[in-house]
């Protein structure tokens, strides 16, 4: 029976089982006082079905290669059992290709095809297994729950407490996904800590991660002090705030307190367009335009201003962001109540000075969370600054410097061929938790203020 | 709204002639309409605001009482499709006018709303708000001073002053609506408009309100639109009984609730429409 059969008799099965429920309630109540819409009793038979074959469907994804390749590995000849690790999966791989039909290079040992075939069988007794076995466990605990629908059984709440489980699940997915981000990053980034030490890493004033990959190369012993990306990170987003921050706040500004409803309803989307401009785009514009433009101007000016400047890079992501400090301060503006606004009119406030007095400062905690939000998105933004700012990591605040950021050095240290074990490598683990724990920060503190601002007028 | 609509009202509607005018008048409204885009919410108000007297807006809801209220400040200009016509003036000057400028007008013009609405400041700052804005005092002193004047004329400096940079939000209900009326006494107005400004109060905090009023009006002229008839008979000289945008009659408080003179009034007072 192929898996796409398989799935396509599971699906009959489980209407089948809807159909039963529903049908036995329908006749349950001809003369007997149901407790829920027969509809209930027809999704409590389908997921009594249908939980015992998703359980074991994703079991079998989850195990069924290790079983099979354990199978294969005990029935190899002695020899090659006893081989190192990684030969050995060399060699199994091998099998699995031949098993799946593909050319394979050349034939290792003795009884190779055999393992072949050896792994095919294997797999195919795994697949029956499993196929049946959903089948006959899920017919099984149908007549289960079939038998069980009577009048008395309150089908709908206990579907509701399904659903609620359904919901559970899926919003864990995200919480497990960033643990699971975290921790790959920290494990990495331990291995770094044992060969340079924390204190070398977060206070050292010098970057310059080249160093030699054999023993018998020549080459500096590598310095990872990650001051100066910090401060070019920082330096860059600071020019990226102070063009975001106050073109963004006197739009949401003009937005929602002067704007017209037609031309509001004409700039909001026009704002969010730019929101979604990809930030390669972005980047070009940084690169190819802004930046020529910049250290042209500085010419004329007699200024020398690198081509890489972090001028450059901070105003294109500057822009970048103002859809992002607009929206959410415009949110924030637009949830001060409209009494408030009347209440400074009344005493013959003019509109900008009710919005200076009155507006902004109960506005502010929540504009101040969307600034936060905003930097932590500049912090962490990496595709404008790989392809506009510098890569060597100079330590100045001088915006016509060209600078490096956190995310730069990330790539460039992650991009080619690299041991896996070289402190070089594992130097971008352990940037990347370094800029991880920035942002949860700020996005941590950012949601706090959010928070406190919307217990005020609730 | 059910019974309302049983009684069809019509352009040339039939209103009772208004058989007292104030002694003084300080502000007059002439053949006053107000439209929201195309529905028209008031039809031709004529009528007349006295110094030194409470004139009470009655009627059932949304007969244009508030709408009423808020042309004589212009605070219908905040809302884009409100559209005012005929003439509404203050001390003989007409406020619709464009040499009027409607900062000052409500300066002149103070409002307390239904829901208290203090500014997210001290209690101190709300009360100085308006004085700043307008640039009515030299010094720190002479702003202490008017905020205390203020305070005390609405009642409420024995219970704040030692409090006056707390939250002005934190105070109770009844104390944040007393904080409203000093913040409108305090850029000195000439007349104050209050739109249902019991209406979110218990009955103790209601009561020290309509003391409030009562001693308020030596001084001030003062428009009150309420639901509350007993609290129109309470406080008010002059009562003016509002149907479906339509001005149906103007007489004195007693009058109006004694005897009026036009049915739908009498049908209001006792309760058959509302």
């Amino acid at each position: 029976m192929s898996f796409s059969f398989f799935l396509l008799v599971l699906i009959i099965l489980g209407l089948g089982s809807y159909y039963f429920g529903k049908s036995k309630a329908l006749a349950l109540k001809q003369n007997d006082v149901v407790h829920s819409l027969p509809k209930y009793y027809g999704y409590y038979a389908l997921v009594w079905f249908a939980t015992p074959a998703l359980i074991i469907v994703s079991l079998w994804l989850i195990f069924s290669e290790g079983i099979v390749t354990n199978q294969v590995i005990s029935s190899l000849p002695d020899n090659i059992k006893t081989l190192p690790t990684n030969e050995l999966t060399l060699i199994l791989n091998d099998i699995k290709n031949k098993a799946a039909g593909n050319l394979v290079a050349g034939e290792s040992f003795i009884g190779f095809e055999l393992a072949a075939e050896t792994y095919n069988s294997y797999s195919k007794i795994a697949e029956n297994i499993i196929i049946y076995s959903s089948i006959v466990l899920g017919l099984i605990s149908f007549i289960f729950a079939y038998i069980s629908i009577s009048g008395k059984l309150r089908a709908r709440n206990r579907i509701e407490s399904i659903v609620s489980k359904i919901l559970l699940v899926s919003a864990s997915i995200a919480i497990f996904a960033t643990a699971g981000i975290l921790l790959s990053v920290l494990f990495e980034a331990i291995r770094f800590f044992q060969i340079i030490s924390f204190d070398d890493f977060i206070f050292g004033l010098t970057w310059s991660p080249q160093m030699a990959i054999r023993d018998d190369q020549v080459g500096s012993s590598g310095l990872f002090g990650a001051i100066p990306l910090f401060l070019g990170t920082g330096l860059i987003s600071l020019i990226s705030l102070t063009v975001a921050v106050p073109v963004g706040l006197m739009t949401a500004i003009y937005l929602s307190e002067y704007a017209p409803s037609r031309v509001r309803a004409v700039t909001k989307p026009m704002l969010e367009v730019l929101s979604g401009i990809p930030t390669v785009v972005y980047g070009f514009f940084a690169a190819i335009t802004l930046a020529p433009f910049i250290r042209d101007f500085g010419e004329t000016l007699g200024m020398n201003i690198a081509s890489e400047s972090a001028l450059g890079v901070g105003l294109v992501m500057g822009i970048m962001i103002i859809p992002l400090v607009s929206s959410l301060s415009d949110d924030v503006i637009s949830a001060v109540p409209q009494a408030m606004r009347e209440g400074s009119y009344g005493l013959g406030a003019t509109k900008s000075e009710t919005i200076k007095r009155v507006i902004i400062p109960a506005a502010l905690p929540g504009i101040v969370g969307g600034i936060l939000l905003a930097a932590s998105r500049a912090i962490g933004e990496t595709m404008i600054v790989v392809m506009a700012a510098g890569l060597s990591a100079r330590l100045s605040i001088n915006p016509l410097d060209a600078v490096t950021t956190v995310t730069v050095q990330i790539v460039t240290l992650l991009v080619g061929d690299q041991e896996f074990d070289s402190p070089k490598t594992l130097a971008a683990f352990a940037l990347g938790l370094t800029l991880f724990v920035v942002t949860l920060i700020l996005n941590f503190y950012a949601l706090r203020i959010v928070r406190k601002y919307r217990e005020q007028y609730e | 709204m059910k019974n309302n609509e049983l009684i069809t009202l019509s352009d040339d509607f039939l209103t009772v002639g208004d058989t007292t005018t104030p002694n003084e008048k300080i502000m007059e409204s002439q053949d006053c309409c107000v439209f929201y885009d195309e529905a028209q919410a008031l039809r031709n108000i004529n009528l007349e605001v006295g110094k030194k007297e409470v004139l009470s807006l009655i009627g059932p809801s949304g007969c244009g009482k508030s709408t009423f209220i808020r042309c004589l400040n212009r605070l219908n200009d905040t809302i884009d499709s409100a559209k005012v016509t005929g003439k509404i003036t203050l001390e003989g000057q007409d406020i619709y006018n464009s040499d009027m400028d409607v900062v000052l007008l409500r300066a002149r013009v103070g409002m307390v709303f239904q829901k208290p609405n203090p500014f997210p400041k001290s209690v101190y700052e709300n009360v100085a708000y308006g004085p700043r804005i307008h640039g009515m005092s030299e010094s720190k002193a002479d702003m202490d001073e008017i905020v205390e004047t203020s305070l005390l004329r609405a009642g409420l400096w024995d219970e704040v002053k030692d409090r006056l940079n707390t939250s002005g939000t934190a105070l109770s209900g009844g104390q944040q609506q007393r904080l409203c009326i000093a913040r409108a006494i305090a850029v000195r107005p000439d007349v104050i408009l209050m739109d249902e400004p019991c209406s979110a109060l218990d009955p103790i905090a209601t009561d020290r309100i309509e003391d409030l009023i009562s001693e308020l009006k030596e001084n001030y002229a003062i428009v009150i639109v309420t639901h509350s008839m007993s609290q129109a008979s309470r406080v008010s000289q002059r009562a003016a009984y509002f149907h479906l945008g339509h001005l149906v009659e103007t007489d004195a408080t007693e009058k109006i609730f004694g005897d009026p003179d036009h049915e739908l009034t009498q049908n209001y007072i006792k309760g058959r429409i509302g």
